[in-house]
């Protein structure tokens, strides 16, 4: 049995080291002060898809990311840890795009370049957003089964599921498999089956994701997406010409909106309802103070409330 | 730290910097004939340089990410003894997976048996890497070089059987020391004996303090010969733990390095394999492991001296008295730049070392497959006496520059330091073995004294006095390094002098007493001239270091200069 597994991932800005210059005057991210990085939680949903992978041979993994140019780094990043390959969904008309937007543009992407997908594994959310919306809209848009705040796939299973199963139009090869999830709800786990295909998004407190091969990071390194050439250049003007000749894994995929015969309308700015109408600055203030005292009453207290807090644990 | 590797801008520098790396990357490479069989194979020199940089990079995150925060958990926890198995500390197990992961393994083999066919001096890089996270964990991780020798000496069986398998990270260990065979080796007793009705040797005995003993794949040093008592009359097995027959009887209790298991192994007619020819064990094989070895151990000193750097300037800028940070005061100042400098200088040697070592035996390997032409065996000549004469000093002089650091850096903790919540103590007490084991200080300096009596380190002191770094170098009037070039120079004097006073004595015990002073000399004035390299090249990396460490140097040829000549007046 393998699987073919669609693995959605972004490439983010680093807000968790976030500098004085972080945001531009205008309330916008500036992006040149913080380092792009592998949207975190999407190194956790890598990690279950390559897991799935370890443990059914034949599996693929293929990474679908949606961005400029540099993004594509973030395929090269899955593929060093052992992604099959990828897709960089890039386009002037994806510019501006709202969750919505997002993903009606990833939903239409994953129907082509993998029509018989059989799992869909993202991020709960990216930590640039923090929506959490990206992933439950593509299953919306696919008709596919979600589950959400996933910690661990725990198997799959051709047990019939009770009750109905919701119809999809999109048809996997493993239907009748179900797969069983352990997801993190308030204050414990719980353990739910779906039927394939169908959407996962992964939380953050699920297994991290493994380190870089060193070997595929050496097989890998060269890999390019078509836009992050210099601008009027080919393949074959790059150092190493050759190499891209002999090894055809080294272009990686690119999409635009016409390769995956996007409706413009639903697309980017256009296709996005949500407006950014205005953005303030908070500054945090202390609203009551607390004095305590160095007795043992006072610090239980103290502990027991940061607990609660889940500021320590 | 974000990343081992791409923080420390020095391990970048000696990795690329070097006239000889061109050469061993050719050499290694053996110019780039893997390049169409193997997918990771580099295409030309700035290629592979390219992906060295990677593969340490990747090293340097996971010793970020896994290795350094697992560190004190490990320390803690250890080793356990469970019905004759060891059970690593559970975290060690993440290491592992982590490195495995990785394809950390089997570093500088062939690619044909699954390996990376990185040179000694990207290995080494790594080793120190590790280390600077975890020493323990490195003396794990860092037995793979043991395949080294059975690759060198096993036959291709055997080199086929094993070598993949260390590829995919199972674990080696050497099991050499004995009760009563530690330094002497020549003692070892362990029983091989061969068995006609199953045509397999087999081990019987004891061994004592082997690290990592219940490795996957071992490499025993046992007396084949019976009736014999010298080094002749030992061999070299492989065990493969799969066939069983090794049992743990204990695991020792450590001053550091908690999370490696030292084991006391009991051979109860284990089957096992020789590797390479019969008597040549200890004379040929076990030289060569050691040779191997320590300059792994030198790697995890050089790591252990960097990690005493960083806790110490941590720890030195964040804490305050008399109202400013402590490293603001000179007497906290200076044992940081002590540290520094004789981190760089000794790393500088360290790199030298393992360069030596990549030109000599990337030419042996070659000569397995084909005969060298002259000039090529003369290469080979000149560079494996360098690497033979450079190993001791690398390996005993960064051991115990790794506890004087280690030392300096609890001192700059004050009385937090002598409590065990600091990283710095586990520094200490880690760092504390590397002195002592694959041979002593002291037994460094008997593999050495050789070079001091016959006049090789005097030679290579004046090849590289006659062969000033370019430009800024040319010349001694004009260097940005004058006054440092000219107390380096008068260092050469006295160690010559010191030699040949000795010498001219005639008398063994007088040159056996004085052997760690010479020792030390030519280890100093060798690594002043190799921090003025790197300073030429890079002034603002290493020309705080160049000057800190040539005052202490002078100082320190000064002293071994008075006692020496006070020795000889007697």
């Amino acid at each position: 049995m393998s699987l073919k597994i669609v693995v959605l991932a972004k490439q983010v800005p680093d807000t968790r080291n976030v500098g004085p210059d972080a945001m531009t005057p205008e309330g916008t991210v500036n992006r040149s002060a913080l380092p792009a990085i592998f949207n975190p939680e999407d190194l956790n949903a890598l990690e279950q898809a390559l897991r799935l992978k370890d443990q059914f041979p034949g599996t693929t993994v293929t990474v679908v990311t949606m961005g400029p140019g540099r993004a594509a780094e973030v395929i090269r990043e899955a593929m060093y840890r052992g992604a099959d390959g990828g897709y960089l969904l890039t386009d002037r008309a994806f510019a501006g795009a709202d969750t919505l937007a997002t993903s009606y543009a990833l939903a239409t992407a994953i129907k082509h370049v993998c029509p018989n997908v059989d799992l869909i594994i993202g991020g709960r959310q990216a930590i640039d957003g923090d929506t959490a919306q990206v992933g439950p809209q593509v299953a919306e848009k696919l008709g596919l089964n979600q589950i959400t705040y996933v910690e661990e796939i725990q198997t799959l299973s051709n047990s019939p599921l009770k009750g109905e199963e919701k119809k999809s139009p999109f048809k996997g090869d493993l239907e009748g498999l179900s797969i069983v999830v352990k997801r993190h709800i308030d204050g414990g786990v719980e353990t739910v089956e779906s039927p394939l295909p169908c959407v996962l998004t992964v939380n953050g407190s699920a297994a991290p994701c493994r380190p870089r091969n060193v070997k595929r990071v050496m097989k890998y390194k060269r890999c390019l997406a078509p836009m992050e050439l210099p601008q009027g250049t080919g393949f074959g003007d790059l150092p190493y010409a050759a190499e891209y000749e002999k090894k055809p894994y080294l272009k990686l995929g690119q999409l635009s909106c016409a390769d995956v015969n996007a409706d413009l309308q639903q697309c980017g700015l256009a296709g996005s309802p949500t407006k950014v109408k205005n953005v303030e600055n908070i500054v945090f203030k202390a609203k009551e103070s607390k004095v305590l005292t160095g007795s043992d009453e006072d610090v239980n207290g103290l502990i027991k409330e940061l607990l609660n807090e889940r500021l320590i644990g | 730290m974000m990343n081992y590797y791409t923080d420390i801008s020095e391990i970048k520098f000696e990795l690329e910097q070097s006239e000889l790396m061109p050469r061993i990357v050719e050499l290694k490479e053996r110019s780039f004939e893997d390049k169409d069989q193997y997918d990771e194979a580099p295409q030309d020199f700035a290629d592979a340089m390219d992906s060295y940089d990677k593969v340490l990079d990747v090293v340097g995150d996971i010793v970020a990410n896994v290795v350094a925060p697992n560190a004190e958990e490990v320390d803690a926890e250890g080793p356990h003894h469970e019905n004759g198995r060891v059970r690593y500390a559970s975290k060690t197990y993440e290491n592992l997976a982590a490195m495995n992961h990785a394809g950390l393994n089997g570093m500088t083999m062939p690619r044909r048996y699954g390996g990376l066919n990185l040179p000694v001096t990207v290995y080494t890089a790594a080793n120190e890497i590790v280390s600077a996270g975890d020493a323990g964990f490195e003396n794990i991780w860092s037995l793979q070089d043991c395949i080294e020798t059975l690759y060198c000496f096993g036959n291709e069986e055997q080199r086929q059987k094993y070598i993949p398998r260390v590829c995919k990270g199972e674990t080696m260990s050497m099991d050499l020391t004995e009760p009563d065979a530690g330094s002497d080796l020549q003692s070892v007793m362990l029983k091989a004996t061969f068995d006609e009705e199953n045509n397999c040797w087999r081990l019987n005995g004891a061994k004592r303090f082997i690290t990592n003993g219940d490795s996957d794949i071992h490499l025993v040093l046992a007396r084949s010969e019976a009736g014999t008592r010298d080094g002749r009359g030992l061999s070299m097995f492989i065990y493969d733990k799969r066939d069983g027959g090794v049992d743990v009887r204990r695991i020792e209790n450590k001053l550091g390095i908690h999370g490696s298991p030292t084991c006391e192994l009991v051979y109860k007619n284990a089957k096992c394999e020789l590797c390479g020819d019969r008597k040549l064990g200890l004379i040929k094989y076990v030289m060569s492991l050691m040779n191997g070895a320590r300059l792994g151990i030198a790697a995890q000193s050089v790591g252990l001296s960097q990690a005493a750097y960083n806790e110490a300037v941590a720890y030195a800028k964040d804490r305050k008295q008399f109202g400013k940070a402590i490293i603001e005061f000179p007497a906290v100042q200076e044992m940081i730049s002590n540290i520094k400098a004789r981190l760089d200088a000794g790393r500088a040697l360290l790199y030298q070392t393992a360069r030596y070592v990549d030109i000599y035996k990337a030419l042996e390997d070659i000569s397995r497959d084909r005969k060298l032409t002259p000039e090529e065996r003369a290469e080979l000549k000149q560079y494996s006496k360098l690497a033979d004469a450079f190993t001791p000093l690398a390996k005993g002089m960064n051991s115990e520059y790794a506890n004087q650091n280690a030392y300096d850096c609890i001192q700059v903790h004050g009385g937090s330091g002598f409590m065990l919540e600091y990283a710095c103590q586990r520094i200490y007490r880690d760092a504390r073995i590397t002195s002592i084991y694959e041979g002593t200080t002291q037994l460094q300096t008997v593999a050495a004294i050789r070079y001091v009596t016959n006049g090789f380190y005097s030679q290579v002191i004046q090849e590289m006095e006659k062969d000033l770094p370019q430009p800024s170098l040319k010349g001694r009037e004009s260097s940005p390094f004058k006054g440092e070039l000219e107390r380096v120079f008068a260092m050469a004097e006295k160690f010559n002098a010191c030699t040949a006073a000795v010498k001219e004595t005639g008398d063994q015990d007088v040159l056996d007493l004085c052997a760690r002073h010479l020792y030390e000399m030519a280890a100093d004035i060798i690594m002043c001239h190799l921090l003025m390299q790197n300073a030429a090249k890079s002034p603002e990396l290493f020309g705080e270091s160049l000057r800190n460490y040539v005052r202490l140097a002078q100082a320190e040829v000064e002293k071994h200069n008075c006692w020496i000549k006070n020795t000889l007046g007697e």
